[in-house]
């Protein structure tokens, strides 16, 4: 090795040589990593049409979207003037109603509390809707309001609004 | 921190802390750095790399294959086209394993065929060549398993044949076929099963496989000519030479298998195995993989039920004994005139067995076909033991430096 006069040549190639290896490497393992993204079949479920007709006022029902859980309620006029009215400097989450809603007495949710996973209560008449006449996570106790915005609990953030789009009157399509 | 002081062998301060506790890095310095090598090796020797790299592939494709595979039979054959047409680059982690497992076979028949030419397998590497024989049957287990899975008309047809090969054997056979498959026929416990089995075998070849190295590198590698190394001038170290050398194969490997993977990925499978398994109707010619043909065409050349399970059952086993059947002290068949020729010969038959076993067995291929099983069982139990009454081999070469001495005169 003394006699390598050409250190510069030496050091190209070396450092040419891993390049290329590493970037080969990183080609390869690349396809694997990708294949335990969800698959094509897994993607084109990626939307759900619902027809709301039958809901009454006051009452939500329950869809599954990619596999989870979509809260949509029709809200009453109190719900939708409570949830107009609050003071954004009370909320941990500031976001105003209107921009959670399409129309105003309708509202879609991603029933997941933003806390660690649970479904929040609150769908059902019987069920506890938290001290915000929203919904209650029963696991840690995080209470939502009527547009779906954390109140009081551990939860970070609202349930999270998925995208939708009303194909006509009756008619929703999530996704 | 009142201890004795730790030895430093290493610049690197983690590398001492590692050392001292586990001394892995002198461990690897010594297998795969200043490890010596003779110094006339030729690319014959890098097919050792080449497996075990292909082994690490075929794992890992494996697994992620299985992170999308369903074991069973109404959905295993779905499953796989799903894997084929929606999982994302599904139909390359695929054409990777199943032609990765052809390339397997190609790479570990030149290191079977490269360690009989040079009398690998002689004293003092047996031990190396018994495991190696028992990697070589956990290849062909682990493939045939794996064959099964895709749930095609030739996995289904292909796991029944060979599952009633057991059923040859006297009084016991039919129970334990039974057994094996866990039903009547092939059937939803049978893919089960092995599936399960099919991916655990090979962490157990891997295993092997450690052993072999580790066997391997206690007396050194064997060379061309099968002399043993006299000094250190008739090597070079492991690091740069032979890692460099082995790079450089592995990467015209990698060029060829490619190749074959993104152009011609169904060159070497089955058509029929598209077709999803029917228990009611068998395929018009039925052949197992090519890489066990030579076997199956030895199975099919005998005329009795029994016999046929025994002589290709006894093909494989016979290899076990290869060390203490050739009785020639000369290692490399480059100094053994006649038994050169034989041995080339052999592998001449092995490929012809191989042909045989994937044409229809009938007529001129079946009288091939019994041909060939004749020379591949005389070549080991007459030609081996017995041709050093006659065969004179030439004068070995003092050292392996005197090779390339005799050279420049």
């Amino acid at each position: 090795m003394a006699e390598v006069k050409n250190n510069k040549r030496r050091s190209f190639l070396q450092l040419s040589t891993i390049s290329l290896g590493a970037v080969g490497t990183a080609a390869f393992i690349w396809p694997f990593l990708k294949s335990m993204n969800p698959a094509e079949d897994t993607l084109a479920l990626g939307s759900t049409e619902v027809n709301i007709a039958d809901i009454e006022e006051g009452q939500g029902i329950t869809v599954k979207w990619r596999g989870k859980p979509v809260f949509i309620r029709k809200r009453t006029q109190q719900e939708i003037t409570e949830a107009k009215t609050v003071n954004l400097e009370d909320l941990k989450d500031p976001a105003i109603d209107d921009d959670r809603v399409k129309k105003d007495e309708w509202l879609v949710l991603v029933g997941i509390c933003t806390h660690l996973g649970c479904v929040p209560l609150g769908q059902k008449i019987t069920d506890m809707k938290g001290e915000y006449n929203g919904w209650y996570c029963p696991c840690h106790g995080s209470h939502y309001d009527s547009s779906g915005r954390i109140r009081k609990g551990p939860a970070p953030t609202n349930l999270a609004v998925p995208p939708y789009k009303f194909i006509n009157d009756t008619t929703i399509k999530i996704g | 921190m009142s201890g004795p002081a730790e030895p430093k062998k290493y610049k690197n301060p983690v590398l001492n802390w590692i050392e001292f506790r586990l001394p892995i890095i002198s461990y690897f310095e010594r297998e795969y750095g200043d490890y010596p090598m003779p110094k006339n090796c030729n690319y014959f020797w890098s097919f050792g790399a080449l497996a075990t790299i292909i082994l690490v592939v075929m794992i890992v494709s494996g697994i992620f294959l299985a992170m999308n595979y369903t074991p069973h039979t109404d959905m295993a054959f779905d499953s796989v086209e799903r894997i084929m047409r929606d999982v994302n680059y599904g139909w390359l982690l695929r054409y990777i394993h199943s032609n990765g497992a052809a390339f397997f076979f190609i790479v570990i028949y030149i290191h079977i065929l490269r360690g009989m030419y040079y009398g690998s397998y002689k004293y003092p590497r047996e031990l190396n060549w018994i495991l190696g024989v028992f990697i070589y049957l956990l290849m062909m287990a682990t493939s045939f398993l794996g064959y099964t899975l895709p749930w095609g008309q030739m996995s289904y047809w292909g796991a029944t044949v060979i599952t009633n090969l057991f059923s040859a054997i006297p009084i016991i056979g039919e129970g334990l076929k039974t057994w094996l498959l866990g039903d009547y026929t092939v059937g939803n416990a049978t893919l089960n099963r092995f599936f399960a089995l099919h991916y655990v075998l090979p962490f157990v070849i891997f295993g092997v496989v450690a052993l072999h190295v580790a066997a391997v590198h206690v007396h050194g590698s064997n060379n061309p000519a099968g002399i043993d190394i006299k000094s250190k001038g008739d090597t070079v170290t492991f690091f740069p030479y032979m890692l460099f050398k082995d790079a450089l194969a592995v990467c015209a490997f990698g060029v060829l298998i490619s190749a074959v993977i993104f152009f011609g990925p169904n060159l070497m499978a089955e058509v029929d195995n598209y077709i999803p398994a029917d228990p009611l109707v068998t395929p018009a010619h039925i052949v197992p993989n090519w890489y066990l043909a030579p076997f199956y065409a030895i199975l099919r050349a005998v005329p009795d039920k029994l016999g046929g399970v025994l002589l290709m059952f006894g093909a494989i086993a016979i290899l076990f004994f290869l060390p203490w059947l050739d009785r020639s002290k000369v290692r490399s068949c480059n100094y053994r005139p006649m038994y050169k020729w034989f041995m080339m010969l052999f592998f001449v038959n092995f490929f012809i067995l191989g042909y045989v076993g994937l044409k229809p067995a009938e007529g001129l291929y079946l009288l091939i076909a019994r041909l060939g099983l004749i020379y591949y069982f005389g070549f080991f139990l007459i030609i081996t033991p017995f041709i050093n009454w006659i065969e004179k081999p030439k004068t070995l070469p003092a050292s392996i430096s005197d090779i390339y001495l005799g050279m420049n005169k």
